[in-house]
């Protein structure tokens, strides 16, 4: 197998050293390695990370390959620096059988782009109403571990408590989309100052609170670990502080974007601003900021959404709900936590990386950068700026909020089990 | 004034005061035998309506030929999504046929928005109802209508409403009347209090120009006009009140309410009026109700807009004029 030397990388945001990868593993870390039989990367200036972690993609296949396939998305997935994503259950079929995510997990593993890890639907067809077959998809090829409804809630409170119960014999988790159903019933945007002001339907932020207020006490009540998908409001992360206060084992996560735009952005009646759970106010971005600071949120992940064209390019309340994510979420992690003093390197590779492989038992991603372990990694320019350009997206689908605004950041290269993904951002 | 006319929020006060003085040249002409003016002789009017309104299409309809365009009715039932035809594509048809301007009427707010911004069409776009949104038109058509019955015909030229006091009643949550009167009328001076169970006012109203009250009663004997809002009998099912009969004892307007008012006050209703509900008959057939007198004047702010929007830019009052020689 080929050595790689990356010489000169600041290992999560230190003092430089070089990386020595031998195979599909790190051979050695330190300064002055010896460069002999080895392709040397000089990395001077760079960040060194841990190959990030998305415990929230929607990669579309098989149902919506118009929008994204697993291609498609692996690919944007390692431009972004991403070397392990989990894949939403609400495909077409829904995985909500052993047979749906090995197929999903068989498609990742012949790319090689980015190791896909299916999360499998919590109930047949994301109806809400039977438990799916949990286990078969856990002794599944996909060892699946991840259970989530995600763009549904499981809003009946047997179901997710049976849900959360369920799982605990393997080890699993339930991710719950919490979104209480009636009270947003036609929620087209955040309820507030904005929508009462365009006449748009309101998406309350008790909608939210309610349901991880619920299931946070059903966590406790039956002893299980449960995941808050896409935490929005300022009222969420007070709700998770106090679980996580009482001992409660929950985890959550944060996007990028309810780390960055605010509703004011719906003004423009433009359907790119339009996501579910819905971006909130500026308050609420703050406490976001800080929760995930803090560790109160655990995590930062996408929740790339790709939707076709025409599903953009309409009056609001057609428009689909989503964003892409992958090939911008470094780069607004930077911005909006690193660049603002908020989050050391250190603390990026813990949210993007160790702790959502933690949390979905991702073996061998999120791993320290050091020797014996797999080579899974992503070299960062922090220097650069530059504003996004849709058209250069590997993504199938181009519905980013962030078209023509600068950001910081370049994911330049990315290792999976020492394969080059990205070199000079450009995929292999 | 504007290329387009969205929202009564864009207008400024001097845009809104041209606009009433404009209606009322353009009703002198509907005194006359001969209703019609050339100022819009060849240019191409469609009035796009994904929603039924039979009486805005109609007072729009009529608008525009009393200006001499050339009007084209495009009536869509049902959304783009149901339709399969995306608005885009609907508008680009349109335009492909050579039209000036859209006059848009449709079930999402910001639809109109998005047609005059995109960059899917060139022509003028003009709000006839979006949503829960916007209904610029039918604010002016009111303002217009109050400032005749307050001020005076003549006196009101170019004058506001600065003072006067108004009251809108009923449903605001879902009201785009109620939108665009607030910001009409806060632009034009006048003091706006919306009165409606609280189950029926906008979380996030507080950012409103506007004061909120949940008691009829005590606002009628300090209100030179008093609107009421239609309240649709389906918002009964979904719990936003718990009978019709206890909407109308709390907030619906009859003689003895109207006995409160001062006697120089106003009713207004933008219709179609739910009579027994929001509204007793005798209260809709007094001479105290202006809903008849809305209606004419719909058609000559109308008049106004289109003719301001694409008439040019010679004053419509010469135009008024030559015409009258």
């Amino acid at each position: 197998m080929s050595k790689i030397l990356i010489r000169g990388a600041k290992i999560l945001g230190g003092e430089p050293q070089d990386v020595l990868i031998d195979g599909s593993q790190i051979a050695a870390v330190g300064v002055g390695l010896s460069a002999e039989g080895a392709e040397v990367v000089e990395a001077e200036g760079k960040v060194l990370l841990p190959g990030l972690v998305d415990l929230h993609t929607h990669l579309r296949e098989p149902g919506r390959e118009d929008s994204e396939t697993v291609l498609t998305g692996t690919r944007a997935a390692a431009s972004g620096g991403y070397t392990a994503v989990f894949a939403m259950a609400n495909t077409f079929p829904v995985a909500d059988t052993a047979g749906v995510v090995e197929q999903v997990y068989r498609l990742g593993q012949e790319h090689g782009y980015c190791d896909v890890q299916p999360i499998g639907a919590v109930t047949v067809g994301l109806e809400g109403k039977k438990l799916a077959e949990l286990g078969a998809m856990h002794e599944s090829a996909a060892g699946v571990t991840v259970f989530s409804d995600d763009g549904k809630c499981v809003d009946d409170a047997v179901i997710m408590r049976r849900a959360l119960e369920y799982v605990k014999a393997f080890g699993g988790v339930v991710a719950q989309h919490a979104q209480e159903p009636r009270l947003t019933e036609g929620a087209q945007m955040n309820e507030g100052v904005v929508s009462a002001e365009l006449g748009l339907g309101g998406w309350p932020a008790v909608a939210e609170e309610s349901i991880i207020a619920r299931d946070v006490l059903l966590a406790e009540h039956v002893g299980s670990r449960v995941h808050i998908c896409h935490l929005s409001t300022a009222g969420s992360v007070e709700i998770v502080r106090w679980a996580k206060s009482r001992g409660i084992d929950v985890t959550a996560e944060v996007t990028p974007h309810h780390l960055l735009l605010t509703d004011e952005l719906v003004r423009s009646y433009n359907p790119v601003f339009k996501v579910n759970p819905p971006l909130r106010t500026e308050r609420d971005v703050l406490a976001l900021r800080e929760a995930l600071a803090d560790g109160t949120i655990d995590i930062v992940a996408t929740d790339h959404a790709p939707h076709p064209h025409e599903d953009k390019d309409c009056e609001w309340a057609a428009a689909a709900m989503g964003m892409v994510g992958l090939e911008t979420a470094l780069s607004v992690v930077q911005e909006t936590m690193v660049d603002t003093g908020l989050l050391t390197w250190a603390g990026v590779a813990e949210r993007m990386s160790a702790k959502p492989a933690e949390i979905g038992r991702a073996a061998g991603h999120g791993r320290p950068v050091s020797a014996g372990e797999p080579a899974n990694l992503t070299l960062v320019d922090t220097e650069y700026r530059g504003s996004v350009d849709p058209a250069g997206f590997a993504s199938r689908s181009r519905n980013t909020p962030y078209e023509g605004r600068e950001l910081p950041g370049r994911v330049t290269r990315t290792w999976l089990r020492g394969k080059a993904t990205l070199v000079d951002g450009k995929l292999t | 004034m504007q290329r387009h006319l969205i929202s009564a929020a864009d207008l400024t006060r001097d845009d809104a005061v041209l606009i009433l003085d404009t209606a009322e040249e353009m009703a002198r002409v509907a005194d006359r035998p001969i209703k019609k003016l050339p100022t819009l002789r060849g240019r191409t009017v469609v009035n796009l309506f994904f929603e039924d309104s039979t009486r805005t299409r109609i007072s729009f309809e009529a608008a525009e030929k009393r200006l001499s365009a050339d009007v084209i009715n495009f009536t869509a039932k049902g959304s783009s999504v149901s339709k399969g035809e995306s608005l885009k594509d609907t508008a680009q048809t349109l335009e492909a046929m050579g039209v000036d301007a859209v006059v848009i009427r449709h079930g999402a707010s910001g639809a109109p928005y998005r047609l005059a911004t995109s960059g899917w069409i060139d022509a003028a776009v003009i709000n006839a109802g979006d949503g829960t949104h916007q209904h610029p038109t039918q604010a002016l058509l009111d303002a217009f209508t109050m400032r005749r019955r307050l001020v005076g015909r003549d006196a009101g030229l170019g004058q506001d409403l600065a003072g006067k006091r108004i009251t809108l009643v009923g449903d605001i949550l879902h009201s785009r009347v109620a939108r665009s009167n607030v910001d009409l009328l806060h632009t034009l001076g006048a003091e706006v209090t919306l009165v409606a169970p609280p189950t029926l006012v906008p979380v996030g109203v507080e950012a409103w120009p506007c004061e909120v009250s949940y008691d009829l009663d005590s606002t009628l004997s300090k209100s030179d006009a008093v609107m009421l809002l239609r309240v649709q009998r389906e918002r009964m099912n979904a719990a936003f009140f718990p009978t019709e009969r206890e909407y109308s004892r709390r907030y619906g307007l009859d003689g003895d309410r109207m006995a409160k008012m001062p006697e120089h006050a106003i009713v207004m209703h933008p219709g179609p009026m739910v009579r027994g509900m929001e509204i007793t008959a005798e209260v809709a057939d007094s001479d105290r109700c202006t809903v008849v007198e809305q209606v004419a004047n719909g058609v000559s702010i109308r008049m106004a807009v289109l003719y301001l929007l694409l008439g040019g830019n010679e004053p419509a009052v010469s135009h008024a004029r030559i015409e009258e020689k």
